[in-house]
């Protein structure tokens, strides 16, 4: 069972980088979500599971397509790799299986902290920052986006009005 | 073959997926696409982690900020991609380049 869904999930992941359509390639990224959904929740971390299938599955799912909408759902070519850089790719997951194989540790075998009392009581800190964190990227984007409906509203407005002599223009001041 | 094993191996192949997609593609939402599966790929580490190390809570925890701040990565990048869409008419990181120098 775990196999097939680790293969499922480098599947769909490569799918997602190798498809030629946004729509699809996002489609992908969604299944994938789902699938480490399912394997976090297998591994014991059911709750980091429900949030990864709802925000990763769906709210990323959701901005992304809105995104798509808007810039149009182009088709483009991915680059064919070259030696090289599978060399730098599989060199990295060299390094990165010999730093992560001896995780393990001499840990006590009892630890019965709850997650909401680590997520708000030792990491409160850390939460209020989660919370600034989200309003920033809120009104990031609102900034963003505002500026670029004010420029197009400006620049509507100026191929709109007719260029009126200067004596209008002297009597409205 | 154990949850713990199988979370490393797809954390090892999703991170080298992610980086080929990060190196290869010049396409500005296909690069969010690859950074979204090489966080994936480092919650699945942290979390598989902190499982063998017995500190589940503490690593879903630390998890969860790394999925808030990757959200909003993926928020305000989306933001930029529209804008770049709108202001240079495509989304090739070549074609952006050329036209701005």
């Amino acid at each position: 069972m775990m196999i097939i869904l680790s293969i499922a999930i480098v599947f769909c992941g490569f799918q997602a980088i190798s498809s030629t359509r946004l729509l699809s390639a996002t489609l992908w990224l969604m299944v994938v979500s789902a699938l480490v959904a399912t394997l976090l929740y297998r591994l014991g971390a059911w709750q980091l599971a429900v949030i990864e299938l709802s925000v990763g599955a769906g709210l990323v799912t959701v901005l992304m397509v809105f995104a798509i909408t808007m810039v149009g759902d182009e088709r483009w070519m991915p680059k064919s790799g070259s030696v090289m850089l599978w060399g730098v790719i599989i060199l990295s997951i060299l390094l990165l299986i010999v730093i992560t194989v001896p995780t393990k540790t001499n840990a006590s075998p009892f630890n019965s902290t709850k997650l909401a009392t680590i997520l708000w009581q030792d990491r409160g800190l850390d939460a209020v920052a989660q919370i600034a964190l989200m309003f920033a990227g809120v009104l990031g984007v609102l900034g963003i986006l505002s500026l670029h409906h004010t420029q197009s509203a400006h620049k509507l407005k100026d191929k709109n009005m007719p260029e009126m002599p200067p004596t209008t223009k002297n009597l409205q001041l | 073959m154990s949850p713990e094993l199988a979370g490393f191996f797809t954390a090892w192949l999703l991170l080298g997926i992610g980086l080929y997609g990060l190196i290869a593609t010049r396409h500005l939402l296909v690069v969010i696409i690859a950074l979204q599966m090489m966080v994936k790929a480092a919650m699945l580490m942290l979390v598989v982690a902190g499982k063998l190390n017995n500190q589940l809570a503490l690593a879903q925890s630390i998890a969860i900020t790394v999925l808030v701040a990757d959200t909003m990565a993926v928020v305000i990048g989306l933001a930029f991609t529209v804008r770049v869409k709108t202001q240079f008419g495509t989304l090739d990181i070549d074609q952006i380049i050329n036209t701005e120098g």
